[in-house]
């Protein structure tokens, strides 16, 4: 029921390189978005001048902090919060100057799976009415018997079977893992074409974690699923995006940009390499050998409401330069083919650096 | 740097026989979450519990400490604590006002979600001066100035700023910030052994990192021994001498963390530990352990998980099976799995993309 999503889905490229020269034609597109958030305080800049695109069957991992700006470019991204500079686009076009209908549309199009499966699905509505009602809603489902097949054929493509002992039941009769699935089964009942995961599996257990990455990466390959994919687990991108792109945001800025293999494997910005240092491997002896602390001089994130000079990064950074760092703000520059850096010591005047020849990362 | 397997020439300093913990249901039926568990903790090792939610970790830690809910009790087994003057304790018959005596001075918790842990509405230095004042040295009364300076010492201890901690309320510091505290007051009173329940999950990556080094660094120099219990394996990597793996309320592998990570025996734990994705290196293939815990309420006739294993045989539905050494070592570094199997376990990682 999810083919025919229109003409995009035929250049799915979940099999090629992600720096191939063909890319499809992105489904969003954020340019030069930025938020700010007013307080008493002052106004709070919480995302700043980002620049990101995602097209069908791709997956964009945002990573960070918490308060890095993630889940604020995601809410613009869907829709739910409107930029205060910078345009969002679906398909090309404005979100914030459509017809109704074409917002209506693109709401369709692309769905939020929040990160807490307690919080985001209504307790006192069985699974059957959580499911049928956007599709009778939308009027992709007719009547009551249609209705409930339907949801049955989405509880199946999350892998919750047999999927007739699913429906009849309250949220609160399943798992974690359980109320994800069929949180994500909602956001696949209008056939989307971007799914924006908001954290969607750090709550979690490891194995049931799994699980669902490769339910998700079998929406994406098959059906064509583009996703924007919101982590701070490094492990985790690397895994879901592989073939994807990674963005590594910072105090509402992207500050490295990069196919995933290139990213974890070669990372550039002195951030990106403390996140990757911190991050524990299920390796006693090679874990033992990360930095401490990441390799940082301060494991604290400095307030949006008061950041620092230059470099926002500048206070923490291991390779901080007096009176350049701390002065001027780095711009994000492309260092090379597909990648880019926004730091004054590795990035601009430092010599291009070369990408790796298996940058694809092939099967 | 690996701490691994410090020498043992003392005995454990803690041991647990036969441990059972049963909470009492809504219609009057017991059911066992912890279901006889046996183990040796030694003095400055560090054991990690893990295994998925509901297998009885945390039911374990506090039962440990007889921090039991209302509805749980310890109807068979033991815990000793050998103290540190050579006195062994029977922390199952320890009166109340013995338990808390022990407690925070012998063996302290720090437990899951920080926030919960804390008074709201009572500032930082007043939280911990309460712990230090509810445990005098002898008769005196520590004065305002001692009680600021032993917690200002144990805030450095775990990096944090005392002067701008101290005068907080909890609601004022970061989550990270806030479990610090929690291990800087667990350690007060210089305990020599530490219950640790998930303590770096929901934090940042960076986060978690600052509260592991920490950890390090605490445990070498004040020496203590450690149970922490989690869910990330990769942490239990990072921080454990040894690891116990269990499953609907028994351990049912445990060794060293090379054992268990390089040659894990039993299916559940390689079952764990192919769902947890590296970062370094290659990209291997991962996949999720089929199906669900059982209910414990209604626990599979033999091994609790022959209905998810993929070597099952007939005769794992009739005989659940004990703990079978693997490799014999020196006391508390036994290599031990509870398979019939183990022999025929196999840990693979399949490569689906080369770094």
């Amino acid at each position: 029921m999810l083919e025919g999503n229109g003409v995009e889905t035929e250049t799915i490229v979940h099999e090629e390189p992600a720096s191939a020269a063909a890319r499809p034609e992105p489904l969003i597109t954020l340019r030069g978005v930025s938020q700010s958030f007013k307080t008493r305080k002052g106004d709070l800049q919480a995302v700043d001048n980002v620049d990101l695109s995602v097209g069908p069957g791709e997956v964009l991992c945002l990573v960070g902090e918490s308060g890095c700006g993630k889940t604020t470019t995601a809410r613009m991204a869907a829709g739910l919060a409107r930029p205060s500079a910078g345009l969002v686009e679906y398909q090309g076009r404005d979100i914030w100057s459509m017809s109704k209908r074409e917002f209506t549309d693109y709401r369709k199009s692309v769905q939020y799976v929040h990160q807490d499966p307690y919080a985001s699905l209504n307790p006192i509505r069985d699974i059957h009415r959580t499911l049928a009602t956007p599709l009778k809603k939308h009027g992709v489902a007719k009547g009551r018997k249609d209705g409930w097949q339907q949801a049955a054929k989405l509880l199946e493509q999350v892998d919750l079977s047999p999927a007739e002992s699913y429906l009849p039941k309250f949220p609160h009769q399943l798992s974690g893992g359980q109320r994800q699935r069929v949180a994500v089964a909602r956001a696949l009942s209008l056939n989307p074409k971007l799914i924006i995961a908001d954290e969607a599996t750090s709550m979690l257990d490891v194995s049931i974690r799994i699980g669902m990455l490769n339910m998700l990466g079998r929406l994406r390959d098959d059906l064509g699923v583009g996703f924007l994919f919101i982590t701070h687990d490094l492990a985790i991108a690397k895994y879901f995006g592989w073939h994807g792109r990674i963005a590594v945001m910072y105090l509402g800025r992207v500050v490295e940009f990069g196919p995933t293999p290139q990213v974890i494997n070669d990372p550039q910005h002195p951030y990106t390499k403390a996140l990757l240092d911190a991050v524990p491997e299920p390796d006693p002896d090679l874990t033992r050998t990360k930095k401490a602390g990441g390799g940082l001089r301060s494991s604290e994130i400095p307030s949006l409401a008061d950041l620092p000079s230059g470099c926002s990064f500048h206070p923490r950074c291991p390779l901080f330069e007096a009176d350049t760092c701390d002065v001027l703000r780095p711009e994000l520059e492309t260092v090379a083919t597909d990648r880019e850096v926004s730091c004054h010591v590795v990035g601009g005047a430092s010599p291009l650096h070369v990408p790796r020849a298996r940058s694809g990362g092939g099967e | 740097m690996p701490t691994t397997d410090p020498p043992k020439t003392d005995g454990p300093i803690l041991s647990v026989r036969d441990l059972h913990v049963a909470y009492r249901t809504g219609d009057g039926k017991t059911v066992e979450a912890v279901r006889g568990v046996d183990f040796d903790l030694y003095p400055n090792q560090s054991l990690a519990l893990v295994g998925e939610s509901g297998c009885g970790k945390t039911t374990l830690g506090l039962g440990l400490l007889r921090l039991l809910p209302k509805l749980g009790s310890v109807p068979k087994g033991s815990i000793t604590y050998n103290g540190r003057k050579g006195e062994s304790v029977d922390v199952l018959a320890l009166r109340k006002q013995e338990l808390r005596k022990w407690r925070w001075r012998d063996a302290a918790m720090v437990f899951q979600g920080a926030m919960n842990s804390f008074n709201p509405v009572l500032r930082i230095i007043d939280q911990m001066g309460d712990t230090i004042r509810a445990h005098p040295d002898g008769e005196r009364k520590p004065s305002k100035k001692e009680i600021w300076e032993r917690s200002a010492e144990m805030l450095r201890a775990v990096r944090l700023e005392p002067n701008r901690v101290l005068p907080s309320y909890p609601h004022e510091l970061s989550g990270g910030m806030r479990q610090r505290v929690l291990i800087a007051m667990s350690l007060l009173l210089d305990p020599k052994l530490l219950i640790l329940d998930e303590p770096t999950t929901a934090l940042d990556i960076l986060t978690q990192r600052a509260i592991v080094d920490v950890l390090h660094e605490l445990r070498a120099e004040r020496k203590f021994a450690m149970v922490f219990i989690s869910h990330d394996l990769a942490i239990a990597a990072e921080l454990a001498d040894r690891v116990a793996t269990m499953y609907a309320g028994r351990i049912i592998e445990t060794g060293t963390a090379r054992d268990i990570f390089y040659g894990p025996r039993h299916p559940y734990t390689v079952g764990l530990i192919k769902a947890v994705p590296p970062v370094v290196g290659d990209l291997p293939e991962l996949a999720s352990i089929p199906g669900t815990p059982p209910s414990l309420s209604n626990l599979p006739s033999g091994c609790a998980f022959a209905p998810r294993c993929g070597y099952v045989e007939e005769r794992c539905t009739s005989v659940d099976p004990e703990l079978d050494p693997i490799t014999e070592r020196a006391a508390g570094q036994t290599h031990a799995a509870a398979c019939v199997r183990w022999q025929d376990v196999v840990y693979e990682r399949k490569v689906v993309a080369h770094a």
